[in-house]
């Protein structure tokens, strides 16, 4: 993975130095909280129900053993043993307090990380790929391009105060495992049809919020090493016409929106043949440089399947269980990508204990080289498994609580936040999700029910992507209680939808039961080996809104 | 500056997070006594007249002008077994914490055994 | 209003006029939409600036640049970053006189202001009472080089990079 040289980190130690100096103005009155607050949130800080937040950035999801001990480290000594992994691919800590965070920033700078721009109008952190390297279905590795964009992106001069902001996703492989479709910018590295040169696709104007919109093509087929210039053109253009009048409609996909996608293909364009791309683009060599920390590492030699895992699953059928739902194709022949998942029944999702997340980096330095992902489904990746030392990790997660065999199953929810902590909420949705596990809390029938993506999110900023959920949930407040709107047939790969609302909003109470008709629908009607989306598909909205209405004790 | 936002219905109290350290704070203290923040919620000082609403809305405009709180404002609250209870679900948690953490904020004596007075 | 560069506070050497009307100003300042009927009246002893929202199109503008001396970017708050975007288009378009923000910008904005192509910044009396100019100064060199090519750091992390390897590429043959 990526390590900083003497200029990153430098930079780092600068920004902790300048964090350290807003806040002492902040307490002397230079600044005002109005002043403070977006200074702050650039670095991560957010005020929240009970007290600050730390957010601290994940860069596309990547992270080593040595950096998520300092993590462990941090929430135990300066927070409440934990922390929470967010859709962002990012950790945010929920207690500390604001006189300890330059502190906390100086013990994340010794291992190279950092809280900048995991919030504010500007460019955030950017996500990308969690199997990226390693994916069988992988054009190139997004991570060079990801690095690339986190250095120019950081305390850009120009586009730091932007309408709203401004999130950017990256993907190499053909399935989309970045949900670069909801995004303000999301990168796809393609081959060209003809020529074979690896460049970009560019779509904009993605995102999920109060208005939900799939990304459009404004680019088939980007030059690599043009790319710099053409985030310069797209990010001028919006900051210059992008809404200001109205916070709810300033992201760029509004304005993408309101002038067209090909209007706005045209200033962009425009911008970008005016400007002098060479003084702007990073040099080849530049690229190679960061490019050649993402080589892969030395793999052994290994048959394609291992015959130690295949004699393990025999003779232990949960570990078998696991094996299959938790792992993922690699491209080196007896290698995987293993899935941990962070939704253990009763846990709230994406949280993990300090000495679980020892657990992981111990286990990653053991048998995955040191290196840890974070998906934006709030799981964490480890990346380099041989296949025969599987039971031996499952052992040791098994101790831990952390080996649930649900990856991609119904009871692997996304969920914001919500009520519980975040100030934006406007109803709870961790306790949701606990629910709905709950409810299908029986391996077999979750086994049976197969891939199906439950997404909650407690206030319309979609923070849990509800807009792209197979089921989405939506938590909102009305006439003084919790109200959630379900939502249905949404999508977050490559072919990504908006979910549809399927009636009225529940009180908490009524959502399993709800969850639970609407599965009922998709077993009652599904074809031999038909995934549950696919079904949606097939059928259509109908047969479950009825369901769902037959159900339905609407919050009146 | 934030001002602090418009009067809800009373009783009310005012509560608000303390700048350093992020906590929810109230407003606290006698008819006689100056007013003092704590991070107990059952000693919010409830106002039940326009008159003790000024007086907190006072309070907390000093004490943001003074750099000492954040997010100041009243909270409509019912009196339950003598303690204010904000009516509204989402300040009610910020007087307990989050909800599937019994063991954690005000609701597990987070602050309060130690510091009845902030 | 205040005013201050980046090595401190300067006098204000331009005069505002509210209409179009220069008279014998030396330097006149002129609001946006006075400055068509403000140029022809220009003699040459006289230098005119102009005063133009964030809005303006760089299509408009660019056609009087070469008769500009100044041109001022109001920032209506420090949170409309539209005014660092409006500077790379002037300077984009050649312009090489001064380049004012003027508006209520904080000091931790400073240095993308510079980097962005402006000269100097007008600020309320009551910001630049709350943020002297020291802070300003100190804000301005806390980040010592960032990592963007062509904002006006020709030390800039990439290309440092790069000399560095020109560097060692010397040193190996």
């Amino acid at each position: 993975m990526y390590r900083y040289d003497e200029f990153d980190e430098r930079f780092v130690r600068e920004r902790v130095g300048q964090f350290r100096d807003q806040v002492a103005r902040r307490l002397d009155g230079s600044l005002t909280e109005d002043e403070f607050k977006p200074l702050r949130l650039k670095n991560g800080v957010y005020l929240q129900l009970h007290a600050y937040m730390l957010r601290i950035a994940i860069p596309y999801g990547t992270l080593s053993s040595r950096q998520l001990r300092q993590l462990a480290l941090i929430g135990e000594r300066y927070d409440r043993g934990y922390g929470h992994f967010t859709t962002r691919q990012n950790l945010q800590f929920n207690w500390p307090k604001l006189r300890d965070i330059p502190a906390i920033l100086d013990l994340l700078a010794d291992v190279e990380m950092h809280g900048i721009q995991t919030s504010g109008n500007c460019i955030r952190n950017v996500t990308a790929d969690h199997f990226a390297g390693v994916a069988q279905d992988e054009i190139e590795d997004p991570r060079p391009t990801a690095e690339l964009i986190r250095q120019w992106s950081s305390l850009h001069p120009e586009f730091s105060y932007l309408p709203r902001k401004f999130k950017i996703a990256v993907t190499g492989a053909e399935h989309d495992r970045a949900v670069i479709k909801a995004h303000d910018i999301g990168l796809r590295l393609r081959r060209h049809p003809d020529t074979g040169a690896v460049g970009y696709e560019i779509s904009v104007g993605g995102g999920l919020g109060r208005t939900p919109m799939i990304g459009k093509v404004v680019r088939d087929h980007l030059p690599k090493g043009d790319l710099l210039a053409y985030l310069e053109a797209i990010m001028r253009v919006y900051n210059l016409e992008g809404r200001r009048d109205n916070k709810y409609k300033a992201r760029v996909k509004i304005l993408v929106h309101e002038i067209g996608a090909e209007e706005f293909t045209r200033r962009v364009e425009e911008e970008f043949a005016r400007l002098d791309g060479p003084s702007v683009n990073a040099d080849p060599a530049e690229v190679e440089r960061i490019a050649a920390y993402f080589a892969p590492p030395a793999y052994e030699t290994l048959p394609e399947t291992s015959r130690t895992l295949d004699a393990m699953k025999a003779a232990n059928p949960a570990f078998a269980r696991w094996a299959e739902v938790n792992t993922a194709p690699h491209k080196a022949p007896g290698y995987t990508a293993l899935t941990i998942s962070l939704k253990p029944l009763g846990q709230a999702p994406g949280d993990a204990t300090s000495d679980q997340m020892r657990l992981v980096a111990d286990i990653a330095d053991e048998f995955s080289h040191s290196e840890i992902r974070v998906t934006h489904a709030q799981n964490l990746v480890l990346p380099y498994v041989r296949q025969r030392d599987l039971f031996a990790i499952w052992q040791r997660l098994g101790e831990a609580g952390l080996a649930s065999a649900n990856v991609g199953l119904i009871t692997d929810i996304i969920a914001c936040p919500g009520l519980d902590y975040c100030a934006l909420a406007t109803a709870r949705s961790i306790p949701i999700a606990q629910a709905i596990q709950q409810r299908f809390a029986d391996a077999a029938r979750e086994a049976e029910i197969g891939a199906l993506n439950i997404k909650i999110s407690g206030c319309i900023n979609a923070c849990g992507h509800h807009h792209v959920g197979h089921i989405g949930i939506l938590g909102l407040e009305k006439r003084g209680i919790e109200s959630y709107q379900i939502t249905l047939g949404g999508d977050a790969t490559e072919n990504a939808a908006i979910g549809e609302i399927l009636g009225p909003g529940l009180p908490a109470e009524e959502v399993p039961d709800a969850i639970e008709r609407i599965v009922g629908v998709y077993l009652a009607q599904r074809v031999e080996g038909e995934s549950f989306i696919d079904t949606v598909r097939r059928i259509g909205l109908a047969p479950f809104k009825s369901a769902f209405q037959e159900a339905a004790h609407a919050v009146a | 500056m934030a001002a602090v936002p418009k009067r809800p219905p009373l009783p009310a109290i005012l509560l608000a997070n303390d700048l350093l350290d992020g906590d929810v704070v109230f407003a606290s203290g006698g008819a006689t006594d100056a007013i003092v923040w704590t991070r107990d919620p059952a000693l919010a000082l409830v106002a039940t007249d326009d008159a003790a609403a000024t007086v907190l809305e006072s309070f907390a405009a000093a004490e943001l002008a003074g750099n000492r709180v954040v997010d100041a404002y009243l909270v409509d609250v019912e009196i339950q077994s003598g303690a204010p209870v904000p009516r509204h679900f989402r300040e009610r948690f910020k007087t307990l914490g989050p909800s599937n953490r019994p063991d954690l904020g005000k609701q597990a004596g987070d602050g309060i055994e130690n510091g009845r007075r902030a | 209003m205040p005013l201050l560069d980046r090595n401190g506070t300067k006098i204000d050497a331009w005069t505002r006029s509210e209409g179009p009307a220069i008279g014998n100003l030396s330097q006149a300042l002129v609001p946006w939409e006075a400055l068509a009927e403000a140029l022809p009246q220009k003699t040459r002893d006289q230098r005119i600036g102009v005063i133009v929202p964030n809005t303006v199109r760089i299509a408009e503008l660019k056609l009087v640049l070469r008769q500009l001396s100044l041109v001022a970017v109001a920032f209506p708050a420090y949170s409309d970053g539209r005014g660092f975007s409006l500077a790379k288009h002037i300077r984009n378009h050649g312009f090489t006189g001064t380049l004012r923000a003027s508006g209520p910008l904080i000091a931790d904005q400073f240095a993308y202001a510079l980097s962005c192509g402006f000269d100097e910044i007008e600020l309320p009396d009551t910001l630049a009472a709350r943020q002297p100019v020291e802070q300003w100064l100190k804000a301005r060199d806390l980040i010592s080089h960032g990592y963007q090519r062509g904002y006006g750091d020709s030390r800039n992390i990439l290309d440092q990079r790069r000399a560095a390897r020109a560097a060692d590429q010397v040193r190996a043959s």
